[in-house]
């Protein structure tokens, strides 16, 4: 087999500031291969698309694309030279008409300048024609459904003369019926000899449509291999970075192992629906238990916590805290009624950036420390101090900005704001991302130390052995449903990628 | 991001950033205090230069004078400081000031309601329209935090129909009035200051007060700061965004009735003609971060006191109106400019 690859990515690096965010990264595609190129958040997928197509450049490597080096100076240049990528976010302009959008940026004119509709419009038509889209041309973009807005895009992509499609997370936003009209769009790529690389967290959808699958972890390319060749399971353990046989590993984390008594049942959760992301959850914790809500990106974790805490709104099933049904409709609900929600995002959703760690640290508990709406400055530092003592959060003094401090503190300032309510129930979403192994072990002992004291804990984590060293029972979530549940004597890390991987209890 | 193997000896987290000032921490230092007090120093110079350069400076005479030009732009400034520390901006303080003028002679001329006693009367007409603007405000904030209308938008629409409303209450005719006793709002002089400089001082101390000290305070500052977590940690967004511009609505309202009473006159054309823009600029001058989350009423004072010092300076040294006002400009291009510096 002489079959040159239509793009060979080698060794490629690339640091944002002092993060590298990949680290002799590499990825190939035959020409008409369509290549699935998976990973979780923060592998290095999108910055990989970036670098191909433009978007930020590399700090080192090489790229051929068509037996040529490959440099592109912007995604537009990319798009030129062969290469379309098509975002999550459709970024087409909606209330443009379809035919306006397809020419974009190159409009057929006549001598004197003016637009020339007519073959505009004619060549928009029979494009997507191609494609087996019948749409009425002229109309807004907006007018149509997310799928056919992805099919202008892809028809969009293609008569740039593209050669290699990336359609990044397309299916995410689109229905079953949808994303079938989209496979079948690919297949029509790949006939006519086009290469896609493919982005899905969706496992399903890879076996479907992708030839070969390249799997991306910390910045760096861990896996390739024939899509037939890798089972589901192989996959996530290699996501996960988890050794298939030696998943029966020590303690990587500082929960402690021993059984835990837990109390009644705090808060039941089932048959949740909410959007197009959750559609069947259903988990139960109580009293003075960690409940480990795990599963693959996109599976609907977060959207079931936001929804529980009243952030977002669910469309269907049942909520039961300390016995009664609930139905938050703000976070300030929840809060009242003695929940606590540590956001996964903590620069966009966790912490004001501007103001000082006191002033963030107690900004759910401010109305119950003032009298008549003034604020109580003698109480608030009093409980500030008592919490950066407790859980030793390191600043300089607590009227430093909270921006200023590292990850790991941060979280901390996070969490003592929730500590500071005598919560019940305390939702944790990825309370370890981004934080360096010290403050890592010192968070993980403090949640158990929490839930030893009688709280009820909910922890969402994309790290397995966090999941199954911490929690005390475990729920798994896979395409926005519970497919399985687990308590200690259950739970390990063959069993829990096998159920994320397959859907079936194991 | 990925997070890459760390040793385990890695020092704490934090720890590195403690110990030892770190490189270029003495420029930070300096922006901070150029950045706190900056305004300050600004005004102190422009009082230096003129009282080296204006003959006559130093007189109670220019205080009155310069006080008095700035006593409704500080005022509606005190709203829009709290509108734009929310992240928010209200165009529409002009035409509730026009609104509010238009109202008050009503009540002592008889149009609008007949009382026998004089007091009851003026009374009337202070409440009626500061109440009325402050409901206008409430429209404005209810746009904002309901419909998730982009402020400037939200505003728009009582900046244009403010106006319009103004001028059909009043068939769109001038009401001349004489009124001492209500006039005294902005013609009074107590221990010498007039009583609309008292008025401003008020609202500023209160106002500072509330952003400073209370937990509506506080939570204006959470929303401009970051409105996704401070809904996660239960601040009322939309409650504290409605009462930024019922704020808003209710301090053009004072504003618009010292305008009339200073006037003699209510004329809903002219009345807080461009003064949102007058109050933008001196929110923007004197240190409030425009995109949110940073803000000081003080600071808004002295922003409007250097725009108006500025001015004078250029006047009373025979420099024309025109001139100044490219003044101004340059003014308010060099606080954003500064604001810009010290987020990069």
């Amino acid at each position: 087999m002489s079959v040159q690859p239509l793009l060979s990515m080698r060794g490629i690096d690339k640091s944002f500031g002092v993060a590298p965010a990949l680290i002799g990264a590499s990825l190939d595609v035959m020409p008409g291969e369509v290549m699935a190129l998976i990973g979780q958040n923060g592998a290095g997928k999108s910055t990989m698309i970036k670098v191909l197509n433009g978007y930020c450049g590399k700090d080192g490597g090489d790229i051929t694309f068509d037996g040529k080096p490959w440099a592109a100076a912007s995604p537009q240049a990319a798009q030129r030279s062969g290469v379309s990528t098509i975002f999550q976010e459709i970024n087409l302009i909606p209330f443009r008409s379809v035919t306006e959008n397809i020419y974009l940026g190159r409009e057929i004119r006549n001598a004197a300048g003016f637009l020339k509709w007519r073959s505009m419009h004619e060549g928009a038509r029979a494009l997507l024609a191609a494609f087996a889209v019948n749409i009425d041309v002229g109309a807004p973009l907006g007018h149509f459904s997310t799928a056919i807005q992805q099919m202008v895009a892809i028809a969009r992509a293609v008569s740039f003369n593209a050669k290699l499609v990336i359609m990044d997370e397309s299916t995410s936003s689109l229905d079953e019926q949808e994303v079938g009209v989209l496979f079948q769009t690919i297949r029509q790529l790949k006939a006519q000899g086009v290469s896609v690389i493919f982005v899905s967290h969706k496992l399903d959808e890879l076996y479907k449509v992708c030839d070969r699958v390249t799997v991306m972890r910390d910045g760096r390319t861990v896996a390739v291999a024939e899509m037939t060749e890798m089972t589901k399971l192989q996959l996530v353990a290699c996501m996960l970075g988890r050794d298939l046989a030696d998943v029966r590993k020590q303690g990587a984390t500082a929960f402690s192992t021993a059984a835990h008594a837990a109390g009644a049942e705090i808060l039941v959760v089932d048959h949740l629906a909410v959007g197009r992301r959750v559609s069947d959850a259903r988990l139960s914790i109580r009293k003075g238990e960690i409940v480990g809500l795990a599963g693959l990106l996109g599976s609907g974790r977060t959207e079931t916590a936001r929804a529980i805490f009243g952030a977002d709104d669910h469309q269907a099933g049942s909520i039961r805290y300390d016995g009664r049904p609930v139905r938050f409709r703000e976070p300030r609900e929840a809060i009242a009624a003695g929940l606590g929600f540590c956001s996964e995002d903590r620069k966009h959703e966790g912490i004001v950036p501007g103001m000082s760690v006191r002033e963030n640290l107690t900004l759910a508990l401010l109305p119950a420390l003032s009298r008549s709406g003034v604020v109580d400055e003698t109480r608030q530092r009093q409980i500030v101090d008592r919490f950066i003592k407790d859980i030793g959060i390191k600043c300089a003094s607590p009227e430093q900005p909270i921006r200023e401090l590292s990850g790991g503190n941060q979280q901390k300032v996070l969490l003592a704001r929730w500590l500071c309510m005598n919560p019940k129930l305390l939702i944790f979403d990825e309370p370890t991302r981004g934080i360096d192994v010290g403050a890592k072990a010192e968070i993980q002992k403090l949640i158990r130390r929490l839930a030893d004291d009688g709280l009820g804990v909910l922890m969402i984590s994309s790290e397995i052995e966090e999941i199954v060293e911490g929690a005390d029972r475990t729920f798994v979530l896979r395409d926005g449903a519970t497919v399985a549940e687990f308590d200690r004597s259950t739970a390990s890390e063959h069993a829990l990628m096998s159920v994320m991987a397959h859907g079936e209890g194991a | 991001m990925s997070v890459g193997v760390e040793s385990p000896l890695a020092p704490a987290p934090g720890r590195g950033k403690l110990t030892g000032p770190g490189i270029g921490q003495g420029g930070a230092r300096a922006a901070t205090i150029l950045r706190r007090f900056g305004s300050l120093i600004a005004l102190a110079a422009l009082i230096l230069l003129n009282l080296a350069l204006t003959p006559h400076f130093a007189t109670m005479q220019t205080l009155s004078v310069n006080l008095t030009q700035i006593c409704t732009i500080v005022i509606v400034g005190v709203g829009m400081t709290l509108v734009i520390a929310t992240g928010g901006i209200d165009l529409s303080v002009g035409s509730l000031m026009a609104i509010a003028g238009a109202l008050a002679p009503g009540f002592f001329t008889g149009a609008l309601f007949h009382g026998t006693n004089l007091y009851v009367n003026i009374a009337l007409s202070i409440i009626v329209p500061v109440g009325v603007a402050g409901l206008f405000g409430l429209f404005n904030g209810w746009l904002v935090s309901h419909f998730r209308i982009q402020p400037i938008i939200a505003t728009l629409v009582l900046f244009i129909a403010g106006r319009g409303i103004a001028q059909v209450w009043t068939n769109g005719d001038l009401q001349v009035f004489k009124m001492p006793e209500f006039q005294a709002i902005a013609l009074g002089h107590v221990l010498g200051v007039p009583f609309q400089v008292w008025i401003m001082l008020a609202l500023v101390v209160v106002s500072a007060w509330i952003l400073r000290r209370t937990v509506f305070g506080r939570q204006i500052l959470a929303v401009g700061g970051n409105e996704p977590a401070a809904r996660l940690a239960g601040v009322p967004v939309s409650r504290v965004k409605r009462l930024v511009y019922v704020a808003s609505g209710l301090c053009s309202g004072i504003a618009g009735l010292i305008v009339i009473a200073m006037n003699s006159a209510a004329d809903a054309n002219l009345i807080g003609m461009g003064m949102e823009l007058d109050a933008i600029a001196a929110v923007a001058v004197g240190g409030t971060l425009l995109s949110g989350g940073r803000a000081t009423i003080v600071g808004t004072l002295i922003g409007a006191m250097i725009i108006q010092l500025v001015r004078y300076t250029l006047l009373a040294n025979g420099v024309p109106d025109s001139a100044a006002l490219i003044a101004k400009a340059v003014l308010i291009v060099f606080a954003v400019w500064l604001q810009r510096q010290e987020r990069a």
